[in-house]
């Protein structure tokens, strides 16, 4: 009896203690977020209903963003530095624009993505969306711009 | 069975078992499309498959978890459930969400509807009424297990997965913060997906596995009880820090790859921990139980979720594995073979052991269930292991060639087909065990050696 009493308190003591080093690490991370590591200046309105757009069209069960998501399409997190947006912002910007209204491609065999009815707006703000996250400071991560 | 309420179990066991067919069929069809791209592209995109098939998975698993509680708890409180009349109007609150979630994922329904839509966030994609409605059930579900317990005997089995089933809710209120800074939405993201599957979730395994050894080995409840505290204390130690191994390219601070690489390398211990206790009761256990296909599953799901959670996890969480690694296909092989190995199998455990007390009668189909057992088993470690050579090949050609990521897909085609093959034994396992499960016909295959083998 005496044991399981024991090891019932290392478990409920053991677990807060973790439990309480972890909310304040967030919570330091959660600071370190809004000042250090992404630029909340630059996150505008448009980034942000870029981002609903992500959200509202599910993009995420297709690809990935930061190495999280579905793996059956490429990563976007970088699209925007793959597409050259660091050197020519308007060659990106209407890179990604145009290709999302190529889609679906039809090629037999390849990988199809839906045509999403966006208007040229909302293109605009996607695209604002994935040029805010490009410059998210992720410790260097991906290893190359094929993400 | 000795407790009348205890049968609420039954009608979430075959609701989840529904979603578990959905589920494997949903499976089959996105590794349909990755080797025949083309199939049914207009009408069902891959992002609508994959989110059946992650939110069948979860829901079942939760569903699962709801039956065994709704099973054990009056066995341990040593009374009947609290109110059978709330367990089943959470039933249907839980049924109606997930139909509504589908029917709006596979239409496309109320696109961008803050309230009706869907919240295209990885696996929290319900819809925002969908998602009240998960919250209102859990309320439910505690109310009644937490009047039942705090009524009756209090044991270490219900402490734990009380502990687990609150933390689940608690946990998922997360999912309702959602910030326009994607670094901050990904920290929080995981206090749900991580704290989740690598937290509260091994509590509530752990708890279910205690359970079955007791009853099938009869070891001294003494002994499991101190076992389980023991296990469900590494897991949380390891577990809780652990959450920094999804912390390291998101936006957070640097030191998060000490610390995530550190702690989630100690995650598979509480695994390994769940292997020893098994084995070791099974071993010692003076009882000869005729359900031998439970004890097929309850070692099974020990064995699969240390390979599965622990070997494969620890396989790409120190951050200088996951730097090339982190979002290919070694996460897929991970992720399926973690979900298999600890959560489905200790779901399909409980399933095994608790039909046949509810229906009163002796173990039956056992041959059928373990056959099952082993096609599953099998099919899933083949797909592990195609998924993981892809997910090299992967890490290789795009991460440190820098090749294009569609280039290097079609040159993992071989395994991409090889994973459907898996995929198509496994979906007939489990149709199998289904079939085992509701199907029940005259098969024992030995007499219980202690009358009171309950």
């Amino acid at each position: 009896m005496q044991t399981k009493s024991a090891a019932r308190n290392i478990f409920y003591g053991g677990s807060l203690f973790f439990l309480l080093i972890f909310f304040g690490l967030t919570a330091h991370s959660h600071y370190y977020i809004k000042n250090v590591s992404t630029n909340e200046v630059t996150l505008t309105e448009g980034v942000a209903r870029g981002k609903k757009i992500w959200e509202d069209k599910s993009c995420v069960n297709c690809h990935t963003i930061l190495g999280e998501g579905a793996y059956f399409a490429p990563e976007l997190g970088n699209v925007w530095i793959r597409r050259g947006g660091k050197d020519d912002p308007e060659g990106a910007k209407d890179f990604i624009k145009e290709w999302m209204k190529a889609q679906p491609t039809g090629i037999e065999g390849r990988r199809q993505m839906p045509q999403f009815h966006l208007t040229d707006k909302q293109l605009d703000d996607l695209v604002e969306f994935f040029k805010w996250v490009s410059t998210i400071d992720t410790n260097g991560w991906p290893p190359n711009d094929a993400g | 069975m000795k407790y009348q309420t205890q049968k609420i179990a039954m009608a979430y066991f075959a609701v989840a078992m529904g979603l578990f067919a959905i589920q494997v069929l949903g499976g089959l069809l996105a590794g349909f499309i990755y080797i025949s791209p083309n199939f049914l592209s207009d009408l069902l995109p891959f992002n609508v498959v994959r989110m059946l098939h992650t939110n069948a998975l979860v829901v079942w698993l939760l569903l699962g978890f709801f039956g065994a509680a709704y099973y054990l708890v009056p066995e341990e409180s040593e009374r009947e459930i609290y109110s059978p009349m709330i367990a089943y109007l959470q039933l249907i609150l839980l049924v109606v969400g997930t139909l509504g979630a589908v029917i709006t994922y596979t239409f496309n329904l109320f696109e961008g509807n803050f309230f009706l839509g869907l919240q295209g966030r990885e696996f929290l994609e319900q819809p925002f009424w969908v998602k009240i409605g998960i919250v209102v059930a859990a309320l439910m579900f505690l109310y009644n297990i937490s009047m039942t317990v705090l009524k009756g005997r209090k044991t270490a089995i219900t402490n734990v997965l009380l502990l687990g089933l609150w933390g689940i809710a608690i946990f998922f209120l997360f999912a309702f913060y959602v910030p326009d800074n994607l670094a901050l939405d990904k920290m929080y993201w995981w206090y749900v997906i991580h704290l989740w599957v690598e937290g509260v979730w091994e509590l509530v395994m752990a708890s279910i596995l205690a359970f079955l050894l007791l009853k099938l080995t009869g070891v001294d409840r003494e002994v499991v009880e101190k076992w389980i505290y023991v296990i469900v204390s590494l897991s949380l130690f390891s577990g809780v820090l652990g959450t920094g191994h999804h912390y390291f390219w998101i936006g957070t601070p640097k030191y998060w790859t000490w610390i995530g690489s550190i702690f989630s390398a100690m995650e598979v211990i509480p695994f390994f921990a769940m292997v020893l206790f098994s084995f070791t009761m099974v071993w010692k256990g003076g009882r000869n139980h005729p359900n031998k296909a439970a004890v097929l599953w309850s070692l099974g799901t020990a064995v699969m979720a240390f390979f599965g959670a622990g070997v494969w996890g620890f396989m790409h969480t120190l951050h200088g594995v996951n730097f090339y690694s982190h979002g290919t296909q070694i996460t897929a092989a991970h992720g399926h073979l973690a979900f298999f190995g600890a959560y489905v199998s200790i779901n399909l455990a409980i399933i095994t052991y608790a039909m046949p007390y509810i229906l009163k009668r002796e173990p039956y189909n056992q041959v059928l269930n373990m056959v099952s057992f082993w096609i599953m088993n099998s099919a899933m470690a083949f797909m592990t292991f195609v998924l993981t050579f892809a997910g090299a090949i992967q890490t290789h050609l795009q991460r440190v060639n820098g090749e294009d990521f569609m280039d290097v897909q079609e040159q993992m085609q071989l395994f991409f087909v090889m994973r459907f093959g898996a995929g198509a034994v496994f979906v007939i396992g489990a149709l199998l065990f289904i079939y085992a499960i509701f199907v029940p016909r005259k098969e024992l295959l030995q007499k219980s050696t202690t009358a009171a083998a309950e």
